[in-house]
């Protein structure tokens, strides 16, 4: 065994340039297939992070006006979900968490302003129901706490704030946590803060305050602006989805074909197809990768032919001195397996080596790049394209293999 | 030693079968030296390469050292040739990138031997065959005769029951050619069969017996002794 390491190692070494070139073409291929998947890995954390901070199986429910007549109702007529509505959902057999959003003011994206101490700003007040923060469990909150129950059972005046609200009213240094806010001159204190990477980060430019605290100081009543529920982890997501359709268009009589009076937006359809995308995005990467890879072994393949041309002399004069063709095959297997073995190794630990220094040079930097975070191989990719690479070592050497153990010795030694 | 009863060997199929070998009977008993000699295409070399199992043979048999030599596979044909054959070819055949003493140990190699023991037995050979102070040279750095010298201790190491020499003074001149011979007489004198194939009638006059092939078939074997390898000191 060591002696016949030692007789491919005195091979290789013969053919130094021949040898590097071949490794090189190997180690470039599993490479650039390294880096390619954790490329791809790194952009779907990108992604994933800026528009998947909702829970990816939170369904959404926002309401407007009829578009088809229905019961003798007409078009146009605005539907307003309430708290009602919620109760009602609340009933559902599958809802995990349910809550609210609604906000102050007229419309959706109006704005309260916003006064502590000297400063001010406008910034979006919304009223959320009770398990709002078990909606959007993702969120960050870099310092202080969610709002909870207590909040709404005690009625409590406080307030959590997006760090771009922060930013704003807050100067640098202080801790918002604990200070009192003014919106349209009523004081709440805020408990914390937090950050939602959704809509690029616009979504950290809101307040939120306790379902009850809002209602008791800003009226609104029953009207509730959005829906938002979570199935639970068994049940179907699309099923529930539609349940809740048809809930609600009961309630509000509306048609069932009517898109536009009650609409639902199920974030599992959005993960779905982020998913797809991926996929594609990851099987061309594969796909690259794999041909990267290709070439390298077609050159080890043809490395080893030549080598057998060149060594058919050889090969000849050590059969005739009692080499086995087993060992002849073994051999050249082996050479073409250390060559690609090596090269390829050197190339994955190189190529995973790369992209955690990117992943740790993004995080020393705090650099949020909006495309891209965490570029990463996971083990099991790494431990594949070891395997496959002593397969293709040993597929690249096999033919040359075959056809020097079938090299007759007479032949052999005539040549030249 | 060597015995073969009606062997024929045919290349090509159809109408352009050739027939080497027609029914060849040869008898070569331990420590002989023969010679094997003939024209080119008179089927001599075919003959050495079935008496080395480099080839196989159509028909006939073949016994070495007693044991049929018949539908040999691969394996066992290799396994043969290391330990009951030794070679020398007219090219030498000295691997180029190994030395001397390791270009000998190489049969030994493939017996599975470790590498000081096969070291060991090398360097004996290669003190027998007068090469003591080359065994780190490389094929490149010795003379014609030096290399052919390796050859007959790689030949000689693993202790073959024959050894064939395919013309081994073929590519050397008329001094070395000497030499050689003088060795591979003193290997004969220590017991060793040998058989020899050369086209040049001198050389073929030191051996004990010369068979001349025509055609496939030999045309002459006489028995007894050749008076000049009487004169050779033993």
């Amino acid at each position: 065994m060591i002696d016949g390491l030692q007789e491919i190692l005195y091979t290789m070494r013969r053919n130094k340039l021949r040898t590097g070139l071949t490794a090189f073409g190997v180690f470039w291929g599993i490479f650039m297939l390294v880096l390619l998947l954790g490329a791809g890995r790194g952009m779907q954390n990108g992604m994933e992070r800026r528009f998947m901070n909702d829970m990816s199986d939170t369904i959404w429910v926002h309401a407007g006006k009829t578009s088809i007549p229905y019961q003798g109702l007409g078009t146009e007529r605005q539907i307003t979900l309430t708290q009602e509505d919620m109760r009602a959902i609340e009933q559902l057999p599958g809802v995990r968490f349910l809550s609210s959003e609604t906000p102050l003011g007229a419309f959706r994206q109006a704005s309260a302003n916003i006064v502590v101490g000297d400063r001010s700003g406008s910034f979006g007040v919304i009223g959320v129901a009770d398990e709002y923060f078990d909606i959007k469990a993702n969120i960050d909150f870099p310092g202080g706490r969610k709002l909870h129950l207590l909040d709404a059972e005690e009625q409590r005046k406080v307030a959590v704030i997006g760090t771009t609200v922060q930013q704003a009213l807050f100067p640098p240094g202080i801790s918002p946590l604990g200070q009192d806010i003014r919106i349209n001159r009523v004081t709440f204190t805020v408990v914390g803060v937090f950050y939602d990477s959704g809509r690029e980060g616009r979504m950290s430019e809101r307040i939120y305050l306790p379902r009850s605290a809002f209602g008791q100081t800003f009226g609104g009543g029953e009207r509730v602006s959005v829906i938002a529920l979570r199935p639970e982890p068994s049940v179907d997501s699309y099923a529930l989805e539609e349940r809740v359709k048809e809930l609600l268009q009961r309630r509000h009589q509306v048609a069932p074909e009517d898109r536009q009076a009650i609409r639902l937006h199920n974030m599992a359809r959005q993960a779905e197809h982020f998913n797809q995308v991926f996929a594609g995005l990851n099987a061309f990467l594969w796909f690259v990768g794999l041909g990267t890879l290709t070439a390298g072994i077609v050159g080890v393949s043809n490395i080893m032919i030549i080598t057998v041309k060149e060594r058919t002399r050889e090969i000849g004069v050590r059969k005739a001195l009692g080499a086995r063709p087993a060992g002849i095959v073994g051999g050249l297997l082996m050479e073409s397996v250390l060559i690609t073995g090596i090269a390829g190794y050197t190339g994955l630990v190189l190529g995973v080596g790369l992209l955690e220094l990117v992943s740790y040079g993004l995080n020393a930097l705090n650099l949020q790049l909006d495309f891209f975070a965490q570029p990463e191989v996971d083990f099991q990719l790494a431990l594949t394209a070891l395997a496959l690479l002593v397969g293709v070592g040993a597929l690249a050497g096999l033919a040359p293999a075959l056809k020097a153990a079938a090299i007759s010795p007479v032949e052999a030694m005539r040549a030249d | 030693m060597i015995k073969l009863d009606n062997l024929h060997k045919y290349y090509g199929t159809g109408a352009q079968r050739l027939h080497v070998l027609n029914g060849i009977d040869l008898h070569i008993r331990e420590g002989e030296l023969v010679s094997i000699m003939g024209s080119s295409g008179s089927g001599k070399s075919t003959l050495l390469n079935i008496l080395g199992l480099l080839d196989q043979y159509d028909e006939g048999r073949y016994a070495l050292a007693g044991q049929p030599m018949e539908r040999l596979s691969e394996k066992q044909a290799a396994q043969y040739r290391n330990r009951m054959i030794g070679f020398v070819f007219q090219s030498f055949n000295l691997l180029p990138f190994k030395n001397a003493l390791e270009n000998v140990s190489l049969p030994l190699y493939y017996q599975g031997m470790s590498r000081k023991a096969r070291s060991e037995q090398a360097r004996h050979y290669l003190e027998q065959v007068g090469l003591a102070d080359r065994m780190t040279h490389m094929p490149n750095e010795l003379s014609g005769g030096q290399k052919q010298r390796v050859a007959i201790a790689r030949a000689l190491v693993t202790q073959p029951k024959v050894i064939l020499a395919d013309e081994p003074t073929g590519a050397l001149d008329s001094v070395t050619t000497g030499e050689v011979m003088e060795l591979l007489h003193r290997i004969h004198g220590e017991g060793n069969t040998l058989v020899i194939v050369t086209h040049e009638p001198e050389i073929a006059a030191q051996t004990q017996r010369q068979i001349t092939l025509k055609d496939g078939r030999i045309v002459a074997t006489p028995d007894g002794i050749a008076p000049s390898a009487t004169e050779e000191p033993a």
